[in-house]
Parts: C-alpha cells; structure tokens; sequence
C-alpha cells in the first residue's frame, strides 16, 4: 500500500502560489491606506473589494490549502493507511480550487454578503459545503481505516476544524437568495450581528488555531526529531480549547446593542481561554525543548519556535483586549490589525511555513529543502517582517485610541478624525514595508519549492508498518 | 431580558462548562500513567512519532484556575450569568451616563462663563474664539471643509458672499436651526423648449456666455415665475437664500 502524495503535492504548490497572491494583495492595500490615490479611481481595485479579497485569500486560499494538505498528508502517516479514495482526494483539490477562483472574480465585482470573513455569496458558500464535506468524508473515511488503535493527536486538532468549521459555515451563511448574486441573512439586528461573530471568532479559534495546532503536533516533533512533551497536556488543553473557544465572540461587539450580560460572559470566557491556549505552546516548545543545538543549524525549526512564540503572545494579547476597558481604547483602531497579522503572519503563516519546508523534501524522499540558504533568508524576512509590521500598527493603534478619546475641558474633541489619519500616515508607510519585507520571503519560498520538487522524481512512497504495541487496554 | 427558560438555560450552561473544564483539569492531572517505563505512552507513529506524559506545569494549572476563580468573581460583581445582575450594578448605559455627567460638569465650568457675556464680548474673548474653532473641528469641518471653503453643495463660509446674512444671529440660526432650501417646483405648465430657455436666462445672469434670442425668450417667464423671491437682477433675497 502506497500514500496519495499527488493530491498532497497539489496542495503544497497551490498553497504557495495563494500565499503570495493573497499577501500581494495585502501589500496593495496596505499601500492605498498609505497613499489612497493608488486605487487609480478603479472599482475594482477600490480598497472596499479587495480588502475581503485579501482576507479571503490568505486565511481560505493560503491557509486552506495549507491545511487540507498538510492533514491529507499527516492522517496517511499517522493512521498508516492511503486515503480512502483517490477520486474524492481529486475532487476536494479542484473544488477547493473552484471556490478560491469563485471568490477572486466576484469579491472585486463587489458581490458581497458584507459579513466578516463570510464575504462570499451563497451559490459559492453552497459549493464550499459541497467540498468541505467531500472533505471531511475523506479526512474521517481515512481515521476509520487506520492501522493503529490511538489516534495521533495532530488528527484530534485537524478532525476539530473540520467538524465546526462546517458547523460555523453552515450557520452563518444562512440566507434567503433573492437572485444570483444577492441574499439577505435570516438573522436580523443584535441576533445576526453575535451569529457572525460567533462565527468571526470561531473562524479564529478552529480555522486558524485548531487546524494549525494539528499541524504543529506533526510537524513540530518531526523536525525536531524528538518526543511529544506531555500527552496529558494535550488531553486537556484541547478539549478545554474547543469548549471555551465557543464562547468568546460577544468579545468583538463590546460597548454595542449586544446585552449587557452577553458581553460580560464573552470577555470572562476569553479570560479563561488564555491557559488552553497556551497550553499548545508549551507542548510545543517543550517538545523543541531538547533540541535547542538544532535550531543553530536549522531555519524550519527557527520557523517553527518563532510561530510558537507568536501562538503564545497574540493569545496573550487576544484574552486582554477582550477585557472592557482596554477593549474601549483599542477596538476600532489598528491596534486589532497588528494583533491580527501577529496571529495571521506570526503563528499562521510561520508555521504553514515551517511545516511546508519540512513536508516539501520529505514528498521526493529527501529530508531537506534544495537550500537551506534561502530557507534562512527567508527566516530573517519573514521575521522581521513581522516584527516591523506589528511594532508600527502597535504604535499606531494605540496613538489612534487616546488621540479619539481625548476632549478638552469645553466638551470638544482635541483632536479630528482627519488629524488621527495624518498622524497614523508614516506608521501605514512602515506597516506597508514590513509586508513588503514579508512578501518578499515568499518569492525565495517559491523558489525553492520549485528546485526541490523538480530535483528528483516523485515516487510512491510504500505506507509505513505501524508500531506493534497490540491494542490499546 | 431573557424569558425564564432562557435565563436558566444560560446560567446552567454557562456554570457547567466552566465547572466541567476544572473537573477536566482535576481529572488529567491525576490521570494514570500510561508509562512504559522510560516516560513516554509508548504508543508510536509513523516510524518515530512518540508521546512523553509529563505531569502539567504547576503555573500553568495556576493560571487556569486563577482565571477560573476570577470568572467566578467578576459573575459575582459586573454579572454575565442572564438576567442574574452583578452586585455593583454595572451597566454599559450607566458607564455613558456618568461619564456623560462628569464631562457636562467640567463643561460646566467653561460655558457658564460665556453664558454671561454679551455677542460683542463673546467676539472678542480669544477663549471663546478657541472653543469656537475646536466646535467648528467636531461639528461643521467634514462638509465645509477644515479651512471652510466648503465644496460642491456645501456652502463656502470663507468668502463674504452669505447666503442668509452674515449678521451674528443670522449666523447663529444657520448653526442651531439649520438652513434648508424652500424653492418648490415653479415650471410646472411650461414644455421642455419653455424650460431650455429660461436656463440659459437664468446662467446669463450671473454672466456666462448665452445665446441672446433664447435668454430672450426665456426672461418672459423668469419675469413672471421667479422675479418675485430672486430679484429682477438674481440677486436674490436673505429670506428665502441667495442666488
């Protein structure tokens, strides 16, 4: 019995390839907050259409495909068994591929549900149930085959994801279509708005941190070549995780029409999120923990603990921001943007990264990438991208909360809406070259992956024999 | 306020989850071994995949139950468990209210001093002058403009062309009252052609080039349907707004 690695392959190219699409056209936007003329008076390039397009693209595109990928590749080694079904692998890739293509026309057309996130129209949110359950079909189907009693836990966090991330889609997007391109949600005022950030929060808790928790568990001990710090960490911190996750949205509608004691409990449950969250961090780290040496030598692990580190300050910063108070100064400001890209480029992206670097030589039976140079290059970029970006929205953000707060002692604002957007000008022009920087790692990505793949010709890899260590008592 | 099935249903819910994530915490951290002697669950994955089962950091059960108890205490004094409110009462509209009363009291302060000047001394006061300025900033900048030029529809307060007077109170009603234009539909019997020409009238009263036959014949109805609030010349009157 072989693995499926042509469909695992397929992932890993276009996982690339909407990285750098996605985060060029947040380069864009970042540019037009910069210097708004540079939408040259075009709709379609207009700041409004290409936002969610930019949104769409790293989290679904980038993010999505990182995800499907890595989990088709990690359930075959830890359940020793291929896919189930080669045709529905197939299906999953292209269909994936339709909604990504789907979203890139009609998002700048500006066909848009205005939804946070679930920006996309309902004949193409009907085609990502359609693949998404082909996908949890074929993720599941692959668990039930295994050839071992335990589950690996990198499946626990990967079967999490998919399961509410169908439950989160469903829900959110349900809509009375009125015609093609336009439908209203069933939900109306306060009640619609804590249903989609009951999903805008758990998009955050499964799609981004479940799902990439499931491929920090793979990868993270793969390339260290050492064992999982504590099984009963992982116990507890991922069912604690997918239990208080739930929660916590009414913390996006602070200070709103959302009842008093809604946004009470959606703060004290982020509060309580922060140990679970953590406690992937340190499973994490600690895992790393006897291969300190290593990092030296090796850029993916330097990846990979950089992304832990990020994991633990923007769940940190999250659990914080929902407290009321600081949430009244740093809502609506910038402040949210830099928590965000420490979560999205920090954690998301670095440990796509880190475990695509670890994945790509593995798929020609090799164990490093074509160069280890560039991995580093791309290391430094991409950190200190980071770094850039998120120290100046920071700066930003905060500036933007106490300059809208503050009024003189006649009852007047000090300062005017116009005065915080030239004040936050140059801080836009050095968030814009730390994406720069960031976008600029992605191309020695591309690079590499294709000098690595196109070394050597792909060859079925034999499904390894598991362990006998008999059923579990 | 939530029904009564709902409130409890929250409050249930809510004090389980919470009171099921310390049993979790309690049960795995005196979960049993599954050791097989050198530390590890002995199961393996993938050829070298393996799991220690190292007990949970003790700062780490700290934090989880620090945040526990605090969930516990803020329930308690802000509320969050339905309808139950919390011991100090808090409300978002109460925060607003004494915030909103704080700055009216500060307020207070400044305006109960211009309240007993007079226009003149008003104009005079560079203070008052200060306020004015950062009032303008908030409230009247984002049509007319931070310089006040105004743009197209929005009317120029830089120049000395007034529309309703330029006289302190005609000023004052402009700001407290508002200014809405009265000018109803007065073509009502006349044909397109009829209507052509009394446009091309009317932009030949303020100068611009226009076919003289046609202002002709389009003065006949300006004399009869507009004369009588725009002035024979289309100067207009401050009653009704100029030009």
């Amino acid at each position: 019995m072989t693995y499926n690695d042509k469909v695992v392959r397929q992932f890993v190219v276009v996982t690339v390839l909407w990285g750098i699409v996605g985060m060029l056209v947040g380069v864009i936007i970042a540019a037009q907050l910069w210097m708004p003329q540079l939408n040259f008076d075009i709709p379609w390039l207009s700041y409004g259409r290409l936002r969610p397009l930019h949104t769409n693209a790293v989290i679904f595109a980038f993010g999505g495909s990182g995800l499907i990928g890595t989990s088709l590749y990690v359930v075959q080694r830890t359940c020793h068994v291929r896919l189930i079904s080669d045709k529905l692998a197939s299906f999953v890739f292209w269909g994936w591929q339709l909604v990504i293509v789907a979203a890139a026309v009609s998002l700048p057309l500006g066909y848009t549900q205005g939804k946070e996130y679930a920006e996309l129209e309902w004949p193409i949110d009907i085609l990502i149930t359609v693949v998404w359950v082909a996908y949890a079909v074929l993720f599941f189907g692959t668990v039930a085959k295994r050839r071992v009693s335990h589950i690996y836990v990198a499946n626990w966090f990967y079967g999490a994801f998919i399961l509410t991330i169908a439950l989160l889609h469903i829900v959110n997007n349900l809509a009375l279509p009125v015609e093609l391109g336009k439908s209203y949600p069933i939900y109306t005022g306060a009640v619609d708005a804590m249903v989609q950030w009951w999903y805008g929060h758990n998009a955050v808790g499964f799609f981004l941190t479940a799902g990439f928790l499931g491929m920090m568990y793979y990868f993270v001990p793969k390339q260290a070549e050492g064992p999982v710090y504590s099984y009963r960490l992982s116990i507890v911190h991922f069912w604690a995780l997918i239990a208080i996750y739930m929660w916590a949205g009414p913390h996006h509608l602070h200070y709103t029409a959302l009842p008093n004691w809604l946004q009470s409990l959606g703060m004290v449950f982020s509060l309580i999120l922060l140990a679970p969250s953590w406690g992937g961090m340190i499973n994490g780290i600690m895992t790393l923990s006897g291969a300190w040496h290593k990092l030296r030598t090796d850029p993916v692990l330097k990846f990979m603990i950089v992304a832990l580190s990020f994991y633990g300050m923007s769940t940190f910063e999250g659990p914080m921001m929902s407290i009321k108070t600081v949430n009244a100064l740093s809502h609506y400001t910038d402040w949210t943007i830099g928590h965000v890209h420490s979560g999205a480029l920090g954690w998301v992206a670095m440990m796509t990264i880190g475990s695509l670097y670890c994945l790509i030589p593995r798929l020609i039976g090799e164990k490093k990438m074509y160069s280890i140079k560039a991995v580093d290059i791309h290391f430094w970029t991409s950190t200190i991208g980071v770094v850039v970006y998120i120290a100046s929205m920071w700066i930003a953000g905060v500036m933007q909360g106490l300059m809208w707060r503050a009024f003189n002692e006649d009852g007047t604002l000090t300062y005017s809406f116009v005065e915080s957007l030239v004040a936050t000008n140059p801080y836009y022009l050095i968030r814009l070259l730390g994406g720069l920087l960031f976008l600029s790692g992605m191309f020695f990505f591309a690079w590499n992956t294709w000098k690595t793949l196109s070394s050597k010709e792909m060859k079925p890899i034999t499904a390894s024999e598991p362990a006998d260590w008999g059923e579990h008592a | 306020m939530l029904t009564s099935f709902w409130n409890w249903y929250v409050i249930v819910i809510t004090i389980f989850t919470i009171l099921a994530s310390l049993w979790l915490l309690r049960w795995t951290k005196n979960a049993g071994n599954q050791d097989d002697g050198d530390g590890s669950t002995g199961h393996v994955w993938d050829e070298d995949l393996v799991e220690l089962n190292n007990p949970l950091p003790r700062w780490w059960l700290q934090l989880f139950y620090i945040t526990i108890i605090f969930a516990f205490v803020y329930f308690a004094l802000y509320g969050g468990l339905g309808n139950l409110g919390g011991y100090l009462g808090w409300s978002q509209e109460g925060q607003y209210d004494a915030e909103m009363q704080t700055a009216i009291e500060a307020q207070e302060a400044v305006f109960s001093r211009y309240r007993q000047m007079d226009n003149e001394a008003l104009m005079a006061d560079a203070e008052a002058n200060a306020t004015g300025q950062r009032l303008y900033a908030n409230s009247c900048a984002m049509c007319h403009g931070s310089d006040a030029r105004g743009a197209k529809g929005f009317p120029n307060l830089a120049d000395d062309d007034w529309l309703y007077g330029d006289s302190f109170d005609a000023v004052m009603h402009s700001i407290v009252k508002g200014r809405v234009g009265v000018m109803p539909v007065m073509v009502g019997g006349l044909d397109d052609g009829a209507i052509g020409d009394l446009v091309v009238y009317v932009q030949s009263l303020s100068g611009q080039k226009a076919d003289a036959q046609l202002a002709a014949n389009g003065k006949k109805n300006y004399d009869m349907l507009c004369v009588a609030c725009h002035q024979a010349d289309g100067s207009g009157n401050k009653t009704t707004g100029r030009r």
